[in-house]
Order: C-alpha cells, then structure tokens, then sequence
C-alpha cells in the first residue's frame, strides 16, 4: 500500500502554444511561495530561469498491451518521475507540461496505470491554459483543444485582455459547455493566484469534491462562483446540463446525473458496466454516491476505463441523501445513462 | 555463518559493484563511495541515473541528469567520456575494444576506445541499451520492439518488432538470444537466429533485474515474491519450460538478482532488504542479510565468489562476507 504522507504532487500543465504556459511556470519557479517545484517540460524553450530541476523530456505514448486502445501512459514520464523520487529531498512537487497539441489523458492515466509512479506520487489536478482570443479557432481546428478543457480540474482563461466582454463571456460559455465541473479563472498574463492552480486536490477522493462546494447543489448553478464577475444578466440561468451543446465545434458533452438513495447490489455492477462499455468515451466522471444502509458518502472518480472510488466522510445531520454523477465525454447516450442510473435506486 | 559489513549512506543506490576487488557504491546524487582502507568518495555525475559495470575494463560507467558520462575505476579515478547535451543520460552500457554507449532521448551513441562517437536516432526514446558479447553489435529497447545497430559497418539496423513498451535489454552470454524487460509485467525474448519469438509473463510485478547465470544456462528475474529463473541451455530456450522459483516468500518481493560467477547459486535482494543465496538444483536456501531499511537494488559477486556488494534505495548497503 502506498504511503499517502511521501506522494509528492503532481500539476499536469496542458494549453495551446501562446496560451501562457510558460508565464505561469516561469511565475511557479520564482515566486517566493515556499515551495519547490520539479518541472518536467516537452522543450527548455523560453523558460529563462536555470533550474536543476527542469527536466527536458520526449512525449512518449505508451498503449499497454492490454488490448484497450485507452489504456495510455507516458513512458517518459514513467522514467523521469522514477529517476526524480530517487532523490526526493530535492522538491516538494512536481509540475508536468504538456506540449500545445498534447493528449492529457495519457499523462493523467500514468499517475493511476504505473504502480511504480503511483506508489511515489500522485495526481493533484489537471490545468488547462486557454487564450481567450484563440480559443474559437482551436476548437474549430482540432480535438486537442476540447480534450484540454474537457479534462481539466481548472481552467485558467488567459489574455481576458484581448477580447471584448461579449467575446469573453462567449468563449467562457462555450468552456462551461464543454466542462460543467471545472474551475474557471479570468486572468491575464496568467495571473491567477497559485494557490488556485497548485495543491488542489483534485484526484484525491477525499477532497475532490470539497473543493466543488456546489457539486451537490441545484442543476440550474454554473459553477462560476468564484469569481469576480458578477454582472452578467442572465448567464446564470443558463442549464448547461445533459444538452448537446448549441455551441458550434463543442463535441465532448456532460451528463450529469441525480438520484437518491442507491442499492450496492446494482449501482456497482452498472457503474463497472458503464466504464467497462463507455470507457473510451468517457474523459472524465465524477460521483457522490449515497448508498442505502452506507452512513459515509461514497465518492467516485474515473479516467476513461479507470475508475476509482473510497467511502469519504459520514453524511451530516440533515444532509440530503442524495446521489450525483457526472460523465464528460463524446458520444454518450445520456437518456440511456439516466434510465439506467435511477434503475438503481432503491426501489 | 555470513558477515555483513555494513555502510550506511544516505540515498538510492544506483549500483553496487567490486572495482580491483574494492567494494564500490554509486548513489543517484551522484556520489561513488568506495570502503578502500576507510571510507572514501569522489563524485561522478550531478544527478547518477544509470550504471554499468564493464567487466573486460574492471571500471563502472555512468550517466545522469547532467548529460555526462563517466568511467570510475578504482582507486577514485573519474573520467568524463562524454557529453549529451542539456536532456538526461537515462542507459548506459559496455561492449567490446573499449567502447560505450549511453541513450539520451530518442538517440543512442557509441563511443569507440579512440573517442570517435556514432549516432544512432530512433523515432522513438531508447529506453535500454546492451552490447553483444559477440561483434560489435548493440540492441535498443524501444516501444514495440528491439533494434540492432552495428556501429562498425555501414548500414540497416535489424529490427526485432513485439508490440508493447521494452524498457531493459541483455543479450545471452552466448549472444544467442537478446532479452527484453517491458512496461508490462513482463520479458520478451527473441532467438537471433531465426528471430523466433519467446513470452515470459506471468509476474505479479515489473521485472527491472536481470542475471545471466554461468555460461548463460539460466535467466534469473526479479518481479516476483520468487526469483523466477528461465532454463536457456536448450536450442530454443525457454519455450515450453516452465521457470524455477527460488527463495519465495509470501510478504515481499524480489528486487535484485545476481548469479554466482562459476555455480548454480543465485543471490536474491528483496523488497525489505533482506538477502538470500539460493541453488537452482534443490533449491536450498541460505540467510545472508536480514531485512534492512530499504529494497536491494544492486548486487555483484567478487572473482573469489567469496563477497557480495550490495546497495538499497535507502541507502543501507554493505558488503556480505559468505565464508566468514
């Protein structure tokens, strides 16, 4: 069993060439927060800060020999982690960048397919860097820049600066709509305090969604609580949910999920069917769970076929019994996924 | 009974071998401690990767963080080989007439005796590198496969294709067949001359130490609560044989293995640091170390088959006297 007090953290860094990865992780390396960073990059590029602990590193994708076409890790990673750990006193987290066209899912899989890796470290959150002027081109032009949003814990919407308000809340509608779950920061110059980027939690089932106060909240909430935008009439009633997106070039769509208590004996078998089946399609899923007679709430989290879930904490005094899932993907029949998620209900 | 003579040290170690019969340790931070009437260090690389012990030229090669690549012999004497540049030197091995060769990214280098070096790029990163014990032939682990260089002549390289990652590789001591270790749990082989296929899975773990026993009759492994041991003496190796497994217990795993230089006996590093010698006839087993703070990770007999150096990945190694 892995030793929760020695995994070092990892921030997965992933955005479009020019939607400033490189201002931030030059702002991680010298910013007096007291912390020291491993930061693992496709190209030295202009990262102008010497570092020994910038390490250089080939994309390499891994397909197991499983058969399963979404089962992919990065070797290179794999290597350069294993070398990192042998000398762990050096840093206090690592930070991975991807290049621009990158895949975030195979960097993401490693932290959970690689027992060596996964013994060492483990996944803190996945950031998408968005240029807000761009970002309708890329997704006119590409998947990757969908993948990105679709996959990401946060996402920092960058240059805010270089577009009208119109533009802005536009391009931030067209993020919810791919990505109901993630954190949206406006920012310029990728000035987002690090605190929002860093140390999030995101794949640790105990805390992931704490930090999503409003996961278990009323459909018709858009997650944009955190930010400093108050003024915009009439976005907050927008139900971004289960619809296949009105936004021209959006292929992921979510499917959130709500229900009451479940049965064990069938929401198990359904939820490993689901993942087993729809794997390929789903990027990401997320779930508070409430099962009967389980006075804890069950959280879930899945990567593709990957699928992970732990008892959290006890359900409060006066806590709705409630259960939620939500699935980010392509192709997903989310008629089908809610007929047979509340056939697992407690009759 | 067996002596321990321990020395504890702080960090990884990387390799563990004899130079002129001098225990020698080199730790990932890149210092070679050596016990030579006392304790003694010098510093190789800043940051040690990857270590190979070139037998014919009784020195240790290196490469790391930096970039570099040293030779240590005994007696403290570091030389810089060669430079890659600003990514890591993440394989290194040795061959024949003095020559090299280290993997930095998707390209592999040999360095001849004369300091000539030849390039070698791959489409994708070279994960391990051996020489053949016979010509001067080296093979490359990559994904989906092996490829053969000869540096010597002009020329395509062989390619062995098996889908999957290849992450470690070794040519039998009869240069016969070529081994590889994969990111799955584990080895494929292929006999060179017909380049007939060989699967040995079935391991609970990644396999990441290999051992050529005597005249190369046996493989030992790692990645298991056992040594898992290949029969190689027949002309197709292993196909159809089902391995030993030696020195098997039930609560921790295997993570070091080193074939005695002239006998059927395996000396077995595990997980919790303990280690075991084992013969492959009966399969009798002998105490050596009891379990320490850290997985071995390195071990080497010496010419007497009388002393195992061995190191950890926290740092507790030593020196196992057998006959004491």
């Amino acid at each position: 069993m892995s030793d929760a007090q020695t995994q070092i953290p990892v921030t997965v860094l992933t955005g479009y060439l020019g939607a400033g990865k490189t201002t931030l992780l030059n702002r991680i390396l010298s910013e007096n927060h007291g912390k020291r960073y491993a930061v693992i990059v496709n190209e030295f590029g202009e990262i102008g800060i010497d570092n020994d602990l910038i390490v250089e590193s080939d994309e390499e994708i891994y397909e197991m020999n499983n058969g399963c076409v979404c089962c992919t890790v990065r070797g290179d990673l794999i290597r350069v982690v294993e070398g990192l750990m042998r000398r762990p006193g050096r840093f206090d987290a690592i930070v991975v960048e991807t290049t621009g066209l990158a895949d975030p899912v195979p960097v993401a899989q490693t932290f959970f397919m690689d027992d060596d890796v996964r013994s060492k470290t483990k996944l803190d959150a996945v950031v998408a860097l968005v240029d807000a002027k761009h970002l309708p081109l890329r997704l006119k032009d590409s998947k990757e820049a969908e993948d990105q949003i679709a996959f990401a814990d946060v996402v920092v919407l960058n240059k805010t600066d270089l577009v009208t308000p119109e533009e802005l809340e536009k391009v931030e509608a067209t993020i919810r709509a791919i990505n109901p779950a993630a954190r949206i920061h406006r920012t310029q110059r990728a000035g987002v305090a690090l605190g929002e980027v860093l140390d999030r939690g995101a794949f640790d089932l105990s805390r992931a969604l704490e930090n999503d106060p409003h996961f278990l909240e009323a459909h018709d909430h858009d997650h944009d609580h955190d930010h400093d935008h108050h003024d915009r009439d009439g976005h907050d009633h927008h139900h971004h949910h289960d619809h296949a997106s009105d936004i021209h070039d959006v292929t992921v769509k979510s499917v959130s999920l709500r229900g009451g208590e479940m049965d064990p004996k069938k929401f198990f078998p359904w939820i490993e069917k689901v993942t087993q089946m729809e794997g390929p399609n789903i990027l990401r899923l997320k779930g508070i769970i409430a099962l009967k007679g389980d006075d804890d709430r069950y959280v879930l989290q899945g990567v593709h076929m990957i699928l992970e879930g732990d008892h959290q904490r006890a359900w409060k005094d006066g806590e709705k019994h409630e259960s939620r899932l939500v699935f980010i993907g392509r192709d997903l029949d989310a008629d089908r996924l809610r007929k047979s998620f509340e056939a697992c209900q407690v009759a | 009974m067996p002596t321990v003579a321990p020395l504890d040290l702080e960090g990884h170690c990387v390799a563990a071998v004899f130079l002129n019969d001098v225990p020698h340790f080199a730790l990932a931070d890149g210092a070679i401690h050596r016990l030579d009437n006392g304790h003694k260090t010098v510093r190789a690389n800043d940051g040690l990767l990857a270590a190979f012990h070139d037998a014919a030229n009784d020195r240790l090669i290196t490469g790391g963080e930096d970039g570099k690549v040293f030779a240590v012999k005994a007696g403290g004497e570091v030389s810089e080989l060669a430079s890659a540049g600003r990514k890591w030197v993440t394989s290194v091995t040795a061959g024949p007439q003095g020559a090299i060769a280290y993997a930095s990214g998707k390209n592999a280098f040999v360095r001849f005796a004369d300091g000539k070096t030849k390039e070698f790029t791959h489409p994708r990163s070279v994960e391990g590198l051996a020489f053949s014990p016979k010509g001067m032939r080296f093979g490359v682990a990559r994904y989906n496969g092996a490829t053969l260089h000869f540096p010597a002549a002009e020329g395509k390289p062989v390619e062995l294709e098996w889908a999957g990652a290849h992450t470690g590789i070794t040519f039998s001591p009869d240069g016969a067949f070529l081994v590889t270790t994969m990111q799955e749990n584990a080895l494929h082989g292929w006999k060179l001359a017909d380049g007939k296929h060989m699967r040995m899975s079935g391991y609970p773990g990644k396999v990441k130490s290999l051992s050529w026993s005597v005249k190369g009759k046996w493989l030992a492994s790692s990645g298991a609560p056992a040594a898992i041991v290949w029969p190689f003496s027949a002309k197709d190796g292993p196909m159809g044989k089902a391995p030993l497994e030696l020195g098997t217990r039930g609560n921790t795993m295997v993570t070091c293995v080193a074939c005695h230089p002239s006998q059927d006996v395996v000396a077995i590093g595990y997980e919790d640091g303990m280690v075991i010698a084992a013969r492959f006839a009966d399969a009798k087993e002998v105490l050596l170390r009891r379990p320490g703070k850290g997985a071995i990770t390195a071990m080497m007999w010496d010419k007497e088959e009388r002393r195992i150096v061995f190191g950890s990945a926290a740092g507790d190694c030593g020196v196992i006297d057998i006959t004491a």
